[in-house]
């Protein structure tokens, strides 16, 4: 078998995988700035845990899976709730106010987590059964790629490339431009959540200082890398700056001024990030 | 009959006082053209028809199946009305391929019989955009991207178009073109307000015209008259 700790590296690969993809959903696809991907992690994180804590019973193998499952799907609602709260007044006004009003709503979600006693507050939660596995992580990278992908590339769904493009110009054909902005956000929102969930689940402990506003940062570089409306791109981006930093640590305290010029220099020579706006399974599309 | 009919209309942005009371009409089969010098306040009066800006004063009434406000509207409501815009400097989809821009054109139409046949009618009407369907929108030359830009506001089945510069940076020979299509595109029942740089092209095609200066109409009349109006020929048909 892979050796441990490949394979723990190879899991959290997952995890930012869903987590760029959803994000690229908001940031890319639809062009809205959103930095507060990582309040909504932490959400679907401690909501799930609390679930899996609290509530599931200690039954057999089954039972707990499909408690797993539920766990995941109360993080990733009680998330996409919060993206409806914090998107609908803010979607509807320019651009910039929805970074800040992110912003500051990820700030918001980690103070009043640290003040939460019953999920363990400033020193964390613990004992979070260990059941986010390569099946669990994979398979929900491969339906949030699914269900991001069917909906990005429909006709319907073309209305968040038209909004990224231009707003006006979407209004004048009859779209609701915030209808939409807010549905992307939301259904961003939701993965995340469950992302979130898998993450909770993968390390088994939860401290707030995971979703700081660096963590936020480290997503939108992982959309930024791979292409803004690229899903393979965040894929790929989201493999290269989680096991980049890893195979750094030899260098130790250079590591993080190597990967952050290696990013510069990334993006200096293909601003479009990696894929543009390609992806893998339609790359001649547009060709003639 | 009169289609759209505007009294008194205020549009502010923010201090600036951009449109000052202005009072227009369009009948149904007309092609009426609004001609005025830069930041008279043409796109911003085709922009708060569609709902894209809101009046500070005054009345929108399009009269189609009843008398509807669209100074109280939103623009996706509007544009379901039959009151479609092609904006001003050809804002069409880049990364979005020509097909696609058409078919999201059509957004408001639930009918896929009458989307299928507004697609034929757009490229009978541009048979470039047929030959280009498949290319994305951001490379397609400046003329091919007004006629998508035309021809995505057609598979709105528009009643009355609005059209924002439609000769805009595009070449003397396609411009003729680009006009004798919307003639025939209002021939096939399509009322058209048209705004255009080109005073004496947009003249020649329209029956009827505005003359707007710094946000207030100061002459109107039919298209022949305002040809042969001395201060017109001065100020915009380039006429000493
Ligand atoms: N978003 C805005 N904010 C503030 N002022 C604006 C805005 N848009 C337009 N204006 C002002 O309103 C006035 C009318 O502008 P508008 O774009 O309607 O002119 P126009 O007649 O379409 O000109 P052009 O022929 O150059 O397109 C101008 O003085 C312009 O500077
Ligand atoms: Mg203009």
């Amino acid at each position: 078998m892979i050796d441990p700790y490949f394979q723990l590296i190879l899991l959290r690969c997952g995890v930012a995988a869903i987590m760029a993809v959803s994000l690229n959903l908001i940031n890319g696809f639809t062009g809205q700035f959103s930095l507060g991907h990582a309040g909504f992690m932490a959400i679907g994180a401690y909501v799930s845990a609390a679930v899996s804590v609290f509530l599931a019973p200690h039954a057999g193998e089954f039972v707990t899976q499909v408690w797993f499952l539920i766990a995941l799907l109360s993080g990733g609602i009680a998330a996409g709730l919060m993206g409806l709260l914090v998107g609908l007044p803010t979607l509807r006004l320019r651009g910039d106010y929805l970074a800040i009003a992110t912003l500051g709503f990820a700030v918001i979600i980690r103070v009043v987590i640290l003040n939460l006693d019953v999920v363990g507050g400033a020193r964390g939660m613990t004992d979070i059964p260990e059941l986010s596995n390569g099946y669990w992580i994979f398979g929900t990278l491969a339906i949030t790629v699914w269900i991001i992908n069917n909906l990005v590339y429909s006709i319907k769904g073309y209305a968040l490339t038209a909004i990224s493009e231009d707003e006006i110009a979407t209004a004048s054909i009859g779209i609701s431009t915030t209808k939409y902005k807010v549905m992307a956000f939301v259904v961003g929102a939701f993965f995340a959540g469950i992302g979130g969930g898998l993450y909770a689940h993968l390390e088994s402990y939860l401290n707030t200082n995971s979703f700081t506003f660096l963590r936020s940062f480290e997503f939108v570089a992982m959309v930024v890398l791979g292409g803004m409306g690229s899903i393979t791109g965040s894929i790929v981006a989201a493999f290269i700056l989680t096991i980049l930093p890893e195979a750094l640590r030899g260098f130790d305290q250079y590591r993080m001024i190597i990967y952050s010029l290696m990013l510069i220099v990334l993006m200096l020579t293909r601003p479009t990030g990696i894929f543009g706006r390609r992806e893998l399974w339609r790359w001649n599309r547009g060709k003639t | 009959m009169t289609l759209l009919s505007i009294r008194n209309l205020h549009v502010h942005y923010g201090a600036i006082h951009a449109i000052k009371g202005i009072s227009l009409d369009v009948n149904e089969g007309e092609i009426v053209t609004l001609i005025g010098s830069n930041g008279a306040g043409k796109t911003t009066l085709l922009r708060t028809i569609s709902g894209l800006l809101r009046p500070s004063q005054g009345t929108i009434e399009y009269n189609d199946d009843g008398l509807k406000p669209l100074h109280r509207m939103k623009s996706h409501e509007i544009v379901r009305c039959g009151v479609v815009q092609s904006p001003e400097g050809r804002m069409i989809f880049n990364t979005l391929t020509v097909e696609e821009n058409l078919l999201l054109g059509a957004y408001s139409q639930k009918d896929a019989a009458k989307i299928q046949e507004s697609r034929e009618m757009v490229f009978t009407l541009f048979p470039r955009l047929k030959e280009r369907r498949r290319q994305v929108g951001g490379t397609l030359s400046g003329g091919e991207q007004q006629m998508l830009a035309i021809g995505r506001a057609l598979m709105a089945r528009p009643k009355l178009l609005l059209l924002d510069e439609p000769s805009l940076g595009i070449a003397p020979a396609l411009v003729q073109q680009i006009f004798t299509t919307l003639r025939q595109i209002n021939k096939r029942g399509v009322t058209i307000l048209l705004v255009e740089q080109d005073a004496y092209l947009a003249l020649e095609t329209a029956n009827r015209g505005y003359v707007l200066e710094t946000g207030k109409i100061v002459n109107e009349g039919a298209a022949k008259e305002l040809i042969a109006n001395p201060a017109v020929q001065q100020a915009y048909l380039g006429m000493a």
